[in-house]
């Protein structure tokens, strides 16, 4: 059977959700056959192989770290060279869509971003897009060379499927692009202990509604009660009351959760872009106006401040 | 010497408009306004502030798309960019990314440049992947998604912010950024600024003065096909309450009988 190149995704060996999300995928068009770079890559190797990989082929160098971007390409590129694929899958990170982007000029490939599902098609695999600001849904294919396809997070289900998932050392040759970049220094983020706003099952935003940054606890408390990211509109970015890291929206982060809720948000399309596929919609707004309400599922009208307290305490009390 | 610096930017349909496919599953141009993609003008706020820091500089904007794309030229141009240049070819009508990449590629060496410097996405299309693509054509460092930007001595220095981490970059001349929208607010073009646009000089070229060929863009040549085109489905209605006391624990149990507690 064909192979499919799977880029992984992994923190010092922790494979995170999307890319297992992309074994089942890739399961649809081929035998996976993962890639694993960095300090860790060996470790990745038993849940890549639970989840379906029949191969993983680990690097690991100095200048995955110390440079930008290109030594991963260079790694994947030599992937692609030893294992002739019938398609590559990248997670649709910032820094996955680079890799994607420039192996498919070296390859001479097309390449789809965000696809939100990936089915076997007669003439390569068809990718599904949302578009538009989600309002329109396109399918797709790559029309020249192997397709390189990034995947958005939530886009499939967490499969078992085991397989022999062989760990195999990649020779990487890195190229006079490689060291373009440097990295002069890294400061990591620090962790809020909830889940990352594009993987999470639930996400709770705040918006202009929440009026100041002292009063997103309310918002986080939500979200803490039903183990849900934060997430928040560009208006409150643009005020400076949440990290521009936690923004939804169309230059912010395009989240796809099992529910969203939606206080103090107008919904902007703006906003509507980066959160109209998640699955169930609810907003609080005390504007019965608000466009928001087109899109929900179940919407309150009413003062945030008095609502999202007490859904808080509600569901701690359900919870016990 | 100077600073030779080249800001791609793109006319794209008002988002704000009701967006929609053409018959052959392109985008549809005609139904909806055009502007300068939001994001481009961080990319042209960039350049302008680089200008000011440095002792001679040229901002050329370059535009690849149909007629009216003009109008986001002259924004440039009105905002305090120097020149243009617009490749503009009835062949070009459904190029995608990759065939995109190709022209303003071919047209920024054609133009001469030291830096490259784009937004971090179109608001239409959205991927994100042409600033990495255009790196690779061009045989370039990326120095990609700054939120600061800096240029000094023939090295470019800017701040990266990731999901995990934030990273300071480093790279020589020739090279190309891109911003994102933390980079700082685009300025207004001022009256003068729109009176002086008038008079920038804009270029026009096409295929045959980039040494490409027709098969090599378009519909035909896109290394992408699309072969379906939905509107998704109007939402059924959902339910909405007002709230007289009880909102919350409505929408607890809501969400309750959603199985979300």
């Amino acid at each position: 059977m064909a192979e499919v190149l799977v880029y992984v995704d992994h923190v010092d060996g922790a494979v995170r959700k999307p890319t297992l999300e992309l074994l089942t995928l890739a399961r649809r068009v081929g035998e996976p056959v993962a890639v694993a770079l960095g300090a860790g890559a060996e470790a990745t190797a038993a849940v890549l192989a639970e989840h379906g990989a029949v191969k993983v082929l680990t690097a690991d160098a100095p200048e995955f770290t110390e440079y930008l971007v290109v030594p991963k390409v260079d790694a994947l590129q030599a992937a692609y060279d030893a294992v002739s694929p019938v398609a590559v899958l990248v997670p649709s990170s910032a820094e996955g869509k680079e890799i994607a982007a420039r192996l498919a000029v070296r390859i001479g490939s097309g390449i789809i971003t965000d696809a939100t599902d990936l089915e076997a098609g007669d003439e390569g695999p068809v990718a599904t897009q949302a578009v538009f600001a989600a309002s329109f849904t396109t399918k797709s294919r790559v029309s020249k060379g192997t397709p390189v396809i990034t995947v958005k997070p939530n886009s499939a289900p967490v499969e078992a499927a085991p397989a022999a998932g062989a760990v195999e050392a990649l020779a990487v040759t890195f190229g006079a692009l490689a060291t373009g970049t440097k990295v002069t220094s890294r400061t990591p983020r620090e962790s809020t202990g909830r889940p990352e706003l594009t993987e999470a099952a639930i996400v709770v935003s705040g918006g202009r509604g929440v009026n100041g940054a002292e009063n997103f606890h309310i918002i986080e408390d939500l979200a803490d009660s039903l183990g849900a990211a934060v997430g928040a509109s560009r208006a409150a970015v643009d005020a400076g009351w949440y990290p521009h890291s936690n923004q939804v929206g169309q230059t912010g982060k395009s989240v796809s959760p099992q529910l969203y809720i939606a206080s103090g948000i107008s919904g902007a399309i703006q906003h509507r872009a980066g959160m109209q596929t998640s699955k169930t919609i609810v907003a609080v707004n005390k504007d019965a106006e608000a466009p928001i309400f087109d899109l929900v599922d179940y919407g309150v009208v009413g003062d945030l401040f008095e609502v999202v307290p007490q859904l808080t305490g509600e569901i701690k009390a359900r919870k016990g | 010497m100077s600073l030779r610096i080249v800001v791609c930017v793109k006319y794209v349909p008002d988002a704000t408009g009701d967006r929609h496919f053409a018959d052959d599953l392109t985008v549809d141009r005609d139904d909806v306004d055009g502007l300068l993609s939001e994001l481009d003008e961080y990319a042209v706020e960039q350049a302008l502030q680089i200008a000011d820091e440095a002792d001679d500089a040229e901002i050329t904007v370059l535009t690849v798309g149909p007629e009216d794309a003009k109008d986001a030229l002259r924004k440039a141009l009105s905002m305090g960019a120097d020149k243009a240049i617009h490749v503009e070819d009835d062949d070009l009508h459904g190029t995608d990314v990759m065939g995109t990449s190709l022209v303003l590629a071919k047209a920024i060496e054609k133009a001469g440049y030291d830096l490259v410097i784009t937004g971090m996405a179109s608001t239409d299309a959205a991927m994100g992947v042409l600033p990495a693509i255009l790196a690779e054509r061009l045989g370039v460092p990326q120095v990609t998604l700054l939120s600061e930007v800096k240029v000094e001595d023939g090295t470019v220095t800017g701040r990266r912010d990731g999901d995990s981490a934030s990273e300071q970059l480093e790279a020589s001349l020739p090279a190309l950024v891109s911003v994102t929208d933390q980079s700082g607010e685009a300025r207004y073009p001022s009256f003068k600024g729109i009176m002086a646009a008038k008079k920038k000089p804009v270029e026009a070229w096409d295929l045959s003065d980039l040494d490409l060929e027709a098969e090599e863009v378009g519909l035909e040549g896109a290394w992408t096909a699309v072969d379906s085109a939905t509107k998704r489905p109007e939402r059924t209605a959902g339910t909405i309450v007002k709230d007289e006391g009880e909102g919350g624990k409505q929408l607890a149990e809501f969400l309750a009988g959603q199985k979300f507690i």
